[in-house]
């Protein structure tokens, strides 16, 4: 798994941390039951403080991406193949949602939109 | 959450100066950056809390416990690194250490000698012609070599280049890999806290500032910039302080959103990094007084 933090981004840091791994866990990179680095071991290789680390671990928690044993150390949770599958579409919602909304204010119809959308998913 | 340092309403006056009543706390586990431009109180706050100046007002409690009564006890687990050099001159390194050693009761030569090597220490060389920095890594050696489970850092890195401030952090990263220990680290020079600290306490004329989540500081503050004909009598309000040229302005903001809902697209919005917050705070107070 690959973490890349900028520092001139005006995303905050935690969140570009949460992201990823939530992105690594959506892509099934790292998989159901794979233990994560500590939140110290984290810190450290990121060069980031302690707290900062804690806190994208703290919202992965909250959304039901890992979980935490208290001694033991931070889990990717079991994520059942149907709510892989939502949130996969999701993360695809998001993207067409930022090209729907970019075709509109480049004045793109939505029969236009589906011409392309044809075309680029018949060449892959 | 437990507290490794906790400093409640310390307040100590001298002629000219006083520390104002100042509050502040290191949790176990974490690193807080003591930042403040010279004078403003940070060192004489350290010798406070070891004890080497007595204070007028106020609690000090390190690891849980009252810092004179069990001050013994305590010093025993503080490994600290003082801006000046409080050694005996005309001993080498290796004879300072023999006399500084046996007042740990858990020296451990070992690691001693691990980082003499790391830092390459001169063992036989006398102190005096030891450089700044290669005193500093002295000391930051004796500071590590008996277990000590806070360490304290008068302005470390004001000695050093920038690839020994670089192995400091290193350094301090490992030790933090153990959330039994803590780390109070005054500076003046803020980028080493950009990425390490995890609280930031901000101390000026002997007052607080602010002392809070670093991430939460960062977030908070933002650098303007645009140009000066936006600004206007009731918008300046917003900032903190301005700093303005022929070209354009550049200003501090605490809290971005009414400036971001008044001026929109037309000026560039940038994250401050901790001397920006240092230097507008400073300036805006100025410009007010």
């Amino acid at each position: 798994m690959n973490i890349i933090i900028s520092n001139s981004s005006q995303e905050p840091i935690y969140e570009q941390i949460y992201k990823q791994i939530k992105n690594s866990i959506i892509m099934g990179e790292i998989k159901t039951g794979e233990l994560l680095p500590s939140i110290r071991n984290l810190a450290r290789e990121l060069q980031i403080s302690v707290i900062t680390s804690k806190r994208a671990y703290e919202e992965l928690e909250r959304d039901g991406f890992i979980e935490t044993v208290p001694g033991r150390g931070s889990y990717v949770s079991e994520q059942s193949a149907e709510m892989l599958k939502e949130k996969r579409m999701r993360m695809v919602e998001e993207k067409l949602f930022e090209i729907v909304s970019d075709s509109k204010m480049l004045g793109i119809s939505l029969a236009e939109l589906h011409q392309m959308l044809d075309l680029i998913f018949g060449e892959e | 959450m437990a507290n490794i340092l906790e400093v409640n309403n310390l307040s100590k006056k001298f002629k000219g100066f006083n520390l104002n009543n100042i509050s502040f706390s290191v949790p176990y586990g974490y690193i807080m950056g003591f930042i403040g431009p010279n004078g403003a109180g940070k060192t004489t706050t350290i010798k406070l809390i070891m004890n080497l100046l007595n204070k007028d007002g106020g609690e000090i409690r390190v690891f849980g416990r009252d810092h004179q009564e069990f001050e013994k006890e305590i010093k025993q687990k503080i490994g600290f690194v003082y801006e000046e050099c409080y050694y005996y001159e005309d001993l080498s390194v290796t004879e300072m250490k023999r006399i500084i050693a046996p007042f740990y009761r858990d020296w451990d030569e070992p690691v001693f000698q691990r980082y003499q090597k790391r830092f390459g220490l001169p063992a036989g060389k006398k102190i005096k012609e030891l450089s700044r920095g290669m005193k500093t890594k002295f000391s930051l050696a004796v500071a590590l070599s008996h277990h000590a489970d806070l360490i304290i850092l008068d302005e470390p890195t004001s000695g050093l280049d920038p690839v020994f401030r670089d192995e400091l952090l290193e350094i301090l990263r490992e030790l933090m890999q153990d959330e039994t220990k803590g780390v109070l680290f005054s500076t003046h020079i803020t980028p080493d806290l950009d990425k390490i600290a995890d609280y930031i306490c901000f101390i000026e004329k002997g007052n607080i500032v602010f002392s809070d989540v670093k991430d939460e500081i960062l977030n908070k503050y933002n650098i303007i910039k645009g140009s000066r004909d936006l600004l206007t009598e009731e918008n300046r309000r917003l900032f903190i302080s301005i700093r303005e040229s022929e070209f354009g302005f550049q200003a501090l903001c605490g809290d971005t959103a009414p400036i971001k809902s008044q001026l929109g697209d037309r000026v560039i919005v940038e994250k401050a990094g901790l001397d920006d917050i240092m230097l507008y705070t400073i300036r805006g107070k100025q410009d007010h007084a």
